[in-house]
């Protein structure tokens, strides 16, 4: 492109092809006038002051009638649905639709099948196990979602700390949000009445937490409910001893790690069954006596990942909420 | 079983493993591993695509050792696939042309966290398209929402904050609505799985059984679906999410985000209830009805707003609205137009998007609309860009808005009383939006020459600089070379049935 043709001239912004062509003016370059601006903002401010600091009797009224369009709009929408459950199948009626043949084979074969006594679990972790990795990954995301909001950088954190130093103050001579930060960064409360009952709690809730995923294949339960008591189990001992006790063995590495290698190896293990069964081919993976507690193949494993996860997860939620990382 | 029909199993699956593996990763490697990992989904998805172009046939894909309404299941045909590959295609692009801005917007420690939402967000899509499984469906649904709600967060201040808020409300109650509706159909068929389901719906619709249930569970769905895609009077949400989320992210959720809950209500359309009994029930209607609505108020938001990037949100409203005009009209030829659209929108949308940064980073990083005065030749290839996006929403011939236009009136045409809502609203829609894009496009070549701004050529941003360049290529081949893209949505609607 040569720098003097009519093309470069146009394209650089110099010329207008336009202009001495067709009869036209040029617009005028764009000036905002100070007193334009002025009115501008003074508009604005007037608006403000309609919205938010005079009683505003239109606003008001539109507020009455949203909320009475919205209540109607409510027990319209729940007139509808009670009238459609009053059509739905009649709840345990033998012929409904939904006992038919799925259920009927969940039910019959799940056993042979999966190795699982507890159909549930079979149903979730062998005959759709795709639908509970995507479960798992919706925990997992949501974590990820609430490290996004809650997390505090290094700086920040470095900031707080600078500000408040340890004890400078008494506790009840502090505003309130010296206080949340003095809450955030020094723990613990030193409770003894909680201590003395954590202590004797903790070990056995986590126990039975791993009781209830271990045996997730054999009685009810399985990894999302022993995830969950373990992570009960975790919160509980952080609130009574402080984080300087917990962070001896949970970090925010720790929860990176095992959620990663949890994860992985669902992902990892599930692929390759995936793999074997659209391809036909055998997977390998004996199935055990049903009952025993190595039993029912992937199942165990995959149970304890899920686990892991669910508790990893609970434990994070409630840190990160309460002081906005590990 | 031949091994390029693994590839869709292995996409969903290679894009959920790589947003584990990039919570561990250092930012770089997250990075250079979600760049990798789309690529490569993208290529799976176009070998796929010339697989199935080949053998004419969809197949079903065993997720595990036991057969269909037992296990899951996932299934392909040439729309599934060309679908995937086009959404990786932009997601691609809307990355790299945001990817400057996100250093500036966003945390550096928290970009791996992106980058897992980017990777969970496409399994995610993947797996919308491909399922053949109502509950897969839902889990993914979630993990949508989601992801979504993280990538309008990630950027904080006041405002996303506050539209994530907004977003996560609405969208939860639109995955309340479909959940409600998934129960019913269980209830009604008892089965989960696509053609089960259908097949169900066709006996019980033949024999006049559980018609007002029927009638209750498609409105759920298709009340669910369109909250969480901004059908016109539930999108309440968007300006903001769209408006103030960095880039990629405004991009993602406008052209892909969106789409997908589309691209599923086409396939319980077609899949579940089957077409027939959709087009009978009067729900369509009302579909066409806010469809139309949309076209007209969305763009009437836009020609208000002065914040450009506002303003490209409002015109998605009215864009949305023509994709459900389009299922309104109930014909085969209104659903391969609405398909087409669905291409045609998310090509310039988030071309739209990655142009309107480029405009206000050399306007001082303001978005109003007197500040643009004279962008366009302060970022060339962003004025170019945004020309060719403006041109292409208006629908002037040779980029792709036109032939999804034209295919929209070729389809209401001949139709006994929709034709004339339609094509009516379809010119008046067509002059608003050319009042709005081309009042921007006019402002932003206002010769101004103010020494303050900065100048950026395409040697400063050769990132920015090819992805505007694809994305134009993008819209000008979807635009001049049509005819292969209807023949194949035809084809692939055809698998559908």
């Amino acid at each position: 492109m040569k720098k003097n043709s009519a093309f470069a001239r146009w394209f650089y912004g110099e010329k207008d092809t336009l202009l001495d062509r067709v009869e036209m003016k040029p617009q005028p370059e764009y000036q905002r006038k100070e007193s334009d601006y002025q009115k501008l903002l003074e508009k604005r401010r007037q608006l403000f002051a309609q919205i938010y600091d005079e009683p505003n009797r239109k606003l008001k009224a539109f507020g009455l009638m949203y909320r009475i369009a919205a209540i109607i709009f409510c027990l319209m929408l729940i007139f509808i649905m009670l009238m459609t459950v009053s059509w739905l199948p009649e709840n345990g009626n033998p012929d409904n639709p939904v006992n038919n043949e799925v259920s009927a084979r969940y039910i019959e074969n799940g056993l042979q099948e999966t190795g699982a006594v507890n159909i549930v679990t079979g149903m979730i972790l062998d005959y759709r196990a795709f639908d509970t990795f995507g479960e798992s990954n919706v925990l997992f995301i949501a974590t990820v979602t609430v490290l996004i909001l809650l997390r505090l950088d290094p700086e920040k954190k470095a900031k707080i700390k600078k500000k408040i130093p340890l004890y400078q103050k008494p506790l009840d001579e502090m505003t309130v949000e010296e206080a949340e930060a003095h809450d955030r960064v020094y723990e613990p409360k030193n409770d003894l009445i909680l201590q003395k009952v954590a202590g004797f709690l903790v070990p056995i809730i986590i126990i039975f937490g791993i009781y209830v995923i271990l045996n997730g294949h054999i009685s009810p339960g399985g990894g999302f409910s022993g995830g969950a008591i373990i992570g009960a189990g975790l919160i509980l001992y952080l609130n009574a001893f402080g984080f300087e006790k917990t962070e001896r063995f949970f970090t925010e590495k720790t929860y990176k790690w095992t959620c990663f290698g949890a994860l992985s190896f669902y992902c990892i293990a599930k692929s390759y069954s995936f793999y074997t069964g659209a391809n036909h081919l055998e997977s390998g993976i004996p199935l055990g006596t049903p009952g025993a507690i190595l039993s029912s193949g992937l199942i165990l494993p995959l149970n304890i990942c899920v686990g892991l996860v669910v508790a990893c997860t609970m434990y994070a939620f409630y840190v990160l909420f309460r002081k906005g990382g590990f | 079983m031949n091994f390029v029909q693994n590839f869709p199993f292995f996409s969903i699956v290679l894009s959920m493993f790589s947003g584990t593996i990039s919570s561990v990763l250092p930012e770089k490697a997250a990075k250079i591993l979600n760049t990798v990992l789309i690529s490569l989904v993208g290529l799976m998805s176009g070998i796929l695509l010339v697989y199935l172009m080949e053998t004419g046939e969809p197949y079903v894909y065993w997720m595990g050792h036991f057969p269909a309404p037992w296990g899951n299941e996932i299934r392909a045909g040439v729309l599934e696939a060309g679908m995937a590959l086009f959404f990786c295609i932009i997601m691609l692009l809307s990355i790299m042309g945001g990817r400057k801005k996100l250093f500036g917007e966003v945390e550096y420690s928290k970009h791996n966290l992106y980058y897992i939402l980017v990777n969970l967000l496409l399994s995610s899509l993947l797996a919308l398209v491909y399922t053949n499984d109502l509950f897969t469906a839902y889990v993914f649904v979630e993990i949508n929402t989601i992801s979504a709600c993280g990538l309008i967060m990630i950027r904080q201040n006041g405002r996303t904050i506050e539209a994530a808020v907004r977003y996560m409300i609405m969208s939860l109650l639109g995955s309340g609505l479909f959940l409600i509706s998934l129960c019913m159909i269980y209830d009604l068929t008892g089965h989960l799985l696509m053609s089960n389901i259908k097949e169900s719906v066709a006996v019980l619709a033949a024999q006049g059984e559980y018609r007002v249930p029927l009638m209750v569970t498609i409105g759920l769905m298709c009340a669910g679906l369109a909250i969480k895609s901004a059908l016109f009077p539930f999108h309440s949400w968007l300006p903001d999410a769209y408006g103030y989320s960095t880039v990629s992210s405004a991009a993602i959720l406008s052209s892909l985000v969106s789409k997908g809950y589309i691209f599923l209500l086409i396939k319980i359309i077609y899949r579940v209830i089957g077409f027939d009994i959709v087009m009978q029930s009067r729900i369509i209607d009302i579909l066409f009805i806010f469809g139309l609505m949309g076209m007209v108020f969305g763009s009437l938001s836009a020609i208000r707003e002065s914040d450009i990037r506002r303003m490209i949100a409002f015109s998605s409203v009215a864009q949305i609205g023509y994709i459900y005009m389009g299922f309104g009209l109930g014909t085969e030829a209104g659903m391969t137009a609405s398909v087409f659209h669905i291409l045609s929108h998310a090509a310039t949308k988030s071309l739209l998007f990655i142009a309107a940064i480029g405009l206000t980073d050399v306007s001082g990083g303001s978005r109003q609309f007197f500040d643009l005065t004279g962008a366009g030749y302060r970022n060339k290839m962003a004025g170019v860009a945004f020309t060719v996006g403006s041109l292409s929403m208006v629908g002037v011939p040779m980029f792709s808005g036109f032939v999804s236009k034209l295919l929209f009136a070729e389809a209401a045409i001949g139709h006994t009383y929709k034709m004339l809502p339609a094509v009516m609203v379809l010119a008046l829609s067509t002059i608003l939006n050319a009042i709005y894009f081309m009042k921007t496009v006019l402002r932003i070549y206002v010769p101004e020459h103010k020494a303050d701004y900065e100048v950026i050529t395409a040697k400063d941003e050769k990132e920015y600089a090819v992805t505007v360049a694809c994305f134009i290529l993008l819209n000008i081949a979807l635009g001049m070379f049509s005819q292969p893209v209807q023949s194949w949505i035809h084809a692939g609607l055809a698998m559908f049935g």
